[in-house]
């Protein structure tokens, strides 16, 4: 037997628990038939999934599947070709970006999108000073805003880059920037995270380091993550949704999804063979 | 957690040190050079500085790279003298000291207009939508000869109404201290910009628009705000540039002068808030004394931003940031040697390109006068192969010793940035 099934942090009581609880929660995202085409081509193909508040969502599914689109919908970088997308019940498809980061959703992207210019803290702060009411304000000096330099520290703090506070993002290292990449990701309080492929490019110990730092920064969020390192998959997510073709094939709980033979013909079959061949 | 605020020091020593130096430059300068073409030099300085700080709060801080920004100093101009005749006429009551303020609302509400239509993009769109606009304002100012003045522009006397405490704005030496006082606010104030939210978002802006989305903001209102502030500070540059001529024409909306302000900004440098003041001052240096040294000035001028757009993107403050970088590590003495050889092989190099550039001018300009022209003591000939000859000798030896002088350096320099990384790493494994 593999690793992939077995993981000491999502098995006993506080798999069971987290699902007790959120069985009762309400729903933080919603995808109704949602679709997008680009030209003639449709890359999600009538798309739906309900994401309750505080669950731990992992995207997975093949190259091309239209994963990250699905995120690009969601976040308002393309806007839908039709469906839904509802935030707390709240229509968002069709809205722009920084319209849907007020109402509390954040994302972060595949490849580093950070502040490369600007100091590790800078980058930070840049994330909380909307969400403290800030806004366009140029008539107080940063130096004066305790609570965004509390705020931003406090991050610093949290994705472990105190040491390199005042380096400029550009020349962080690659996992750092990706620890960056989430850290601005939380840093406006958004309580729907997404992350695109937090992990990619990363060693395994870098994986798992950062996996339990994502745990760690996003209790008590709801959290979409993209991700194609099974282990990591199986350790971190209540439930699995599959995209395959721009469809929702499966979306359930790890044992569930790994015991769906749609599933297992569509794509995992061959991700577990491929892993198992590769001795994990 | 530490709870030390970046840059929070609330008795920051350095900075009042910087301040309080730049205030005594522009109190003291004019005591330094004090003929009447050294004053105008000085004000039209002042003048220059906030031009080129207004110009950079778009290029600098938000990488938006304006082919117009002549457009909103020049209406400044324009507004400000309208309301100096005004004043003159007695249709308005205003001190000659607040006109530059008029210049300054004029700008700001002309970049309310324009600038909601040039924001909305960003890049080459923004480059190409501000191009458009300078072209459509310099039109107008030949369509609508009574507000732009025509051919012979709009002229008007600052030396009007009651002198407050003997202060009639008649002598240069007041329009200067009057500029320099707006000049020494209105840096202090984009400086300040620079220290808010809205300018830490702009900076944002300018690296990752993209990112700036998914973080909460408007990137085009972002943008949007910062053209409006550019412009009210461009706006009062014009109208201090209006009280010091008393004349403005079209020329001030005019594609050049946008052109030159791009141009110093950059060649004082974008990356640093204090490199467009370097411009400022390099601006007037090179429209007044090097057009009065040689014909050929805007030539010069072509190829030291061509180098500097090659070797030195980041303009002369950069320049000076790097070298004291090292200064501050104590290995400038590695590298000064480098840099005379450097400075006397491109000084050979320049007397001979120089020379050939002379006679070319003096054989399509100045034929009439013959063929000789005196060039840095010596006479030249400009039909004489001997001349020819000698200028490329010149030229070639200086460029060659320029550029094994040039590896010499890249080699040194090199080493100090090793040495330096090196001290870094040791000062932080302490």
């Amino acid at each position: 037997m593999n690793t992939v099934a077995l993981n000491p942090m999502n098995t006993g009581g506080e798999a069971e628990n987290r699902l007790k609880n959120l069985a009762n929660a309400s729903v933080a995202l919603e995808l109704k038939d949602l679709r997008k085409s680009f030209g003639k081509t449709e890359i999600i193909r009538g798309a739906n999934l309900a994401v309750k508040a505080g669950e731990r969502v992992a995207v997975i599914g093949p190259n091309g599947a239209g994963k990250s689109t699905l995120f690009n919908l969601i976040s308002g970088r393309f806007g839908p070709t039709s469906g839904e997308v509802l935030l707390n019940g709240q229509r968002i498809d069709g809205k722009k970006p920084f319209e849907i980061n007020r109402m509390g959703l954040s994302r972060s992207f595949q490849i580093t999108n950070i502040f490369p210019k600007l100091s590790v803290f800078e980058n930070l702060r840049c994330g909380v000073l909307w969400s403290l009411g800030y806004k366009y304000s140029f008539w107080r000096f940063l130096a004066d805003l305790d609570d965004a330099n509390d705020r931003a520290d406090e991050l610093l703090d949290q994705i472990r880059l105190h040491k390199k506070r005042d380096v400029l993002a550009g020349n962080l290292t690659y996992a750092e920037q990706r620890a960056l990449e989430i850290g601005i990701t939380i840093a406006g309080g958004a309580n729907v995270i997404l992350l695109d492929e937090p992990t990619a490019g990363m060693s395994k110990s870098e994986t798992k380091r950062f996996i339990d730092l994502i745990r760690e920064i996003t209790v008590g969020k709801t959290l979409l993550t993209v991700e194609h390192d099974m282990g990591v998959v199986f350790g971190l997510a209540d439930r699995i949704a599959v995209v395959v073709y721009g469809e929702v094939i499966a979306f359930d709980t790890p044992e569930a999804v790994r015991a769906n033979p749609r599933v297992q013909e569509a794509y995992l079959g061959s991700v577990l063979a491929e892993s198992q061949a590769a001795g994990h | 957690m530490s709870v030390t605020h970046y840059e929070f020091r609330p008795y920051n020593v350095g900075r009042w040190l910087v301040w309080g130096f730049f205030a005594l430059v522009l109190l003291v300068a004019p005591k330094l050079f004090t003929s009447s073409l050294a004053i105008t030099m000085l004000t039209q300085m002042g003048v220059a500085i906030v031009a080129c700080l207004s110009y950079n709060i778009l290029l600098g801080q938000g990488g938006m790279l304006s082919f117009g920004h002549a457009v909103y100093s020049g209406l400044g101009s324009y507004m400000t003298i309208h309301a100096l005749n005004l004043v003159s006429s007695g249709g308005l009551a205003l001190p000659v000291s607040l006109l530059p303020l008029v210049g300054g609302l004029a700008g700001m509400a002309f970049a309310v207009l324009f600038g909601y239509v040039t924001t909305r993009k960003a890049g080459t769109p923004f480059a190409m939508i501000t191009l458009g606009m300078a072209e459509l304002v310099f039109a107008m100012s030949l369509m609508f000869a009574e507000f732009f003045g025509g051919e012979a522009g709009v002229s008007g006397n600052r030396v009007v109404g009651q002198a407050v405490w003997g202060i009639t704005f008649g002598p240069g030496i007041q329009v200067y201290y009057l500029v320099a006082i707006y000049t020494f606010v209105c840096v202090a104030l984009m400086f300040a910009f620079t220290r808010t939210p809205l300018g830490r978002i702009l900076n944002a802006v300018r690296d990752n628009p993209e990112r700036v989305e998914f973080i909460g903001y408007n990137t085009q209102r972002v943008r949007y705000m910062a053209f409006i502030i550019s412009g009210l500070f461009a706006g009062i540059a014009g109208g201090m540039g209006s009280l010091l001529f008393e004349i403005v024409t079209a020329e001030v909306v005019g594609s050049h002068r946008s052109g030159g302000y791009l141009l110093f900004t950059f060649l004082g440098g974008a990356t640093f808030f204090f490199g467009p003041v370097i411009g400022g001052v390099m601006m007037v240096l090179a429209s007044v004394l090097l057009s009065e040294l040689t014909k050929a000035w805007l030539l010069y001028l072509g190829l030291i931003f061509l180098f500097m757009v090659m070797y030195a993107p980041g303009g002369v403050a950069s320049l000076i940031m790097m070298n004291l970088r090292v200064a501050s590590f104590g290995l400038l003495r590695k590298v000064w040697a480098s840099y005379l050889a450097l400075a006397g092989t491109a000084l050979v190099a320049l007397a001979g390109a120089g020379a050939m550039i002379e006679m070319v001018y003096h054989l399509q300009l100045n034929a009439a006068l013959g063929d000789e022209l005196r060039y840095m003591g010596a006479t030249l000939n400009a039909s004489s192969v001997n001349s020819w000859f000698g200028s490329a000798f010149v030229m070639l030896t200086g460029v060659g010793l320029f550029e094994v002088t040039r590896r010499q350096f890249v080699h040194d320099w090199g080493e100090v940035q090793v040495d330096i990384e090196k001290e870094i790493k040791r000062r932080e494994a302490l």
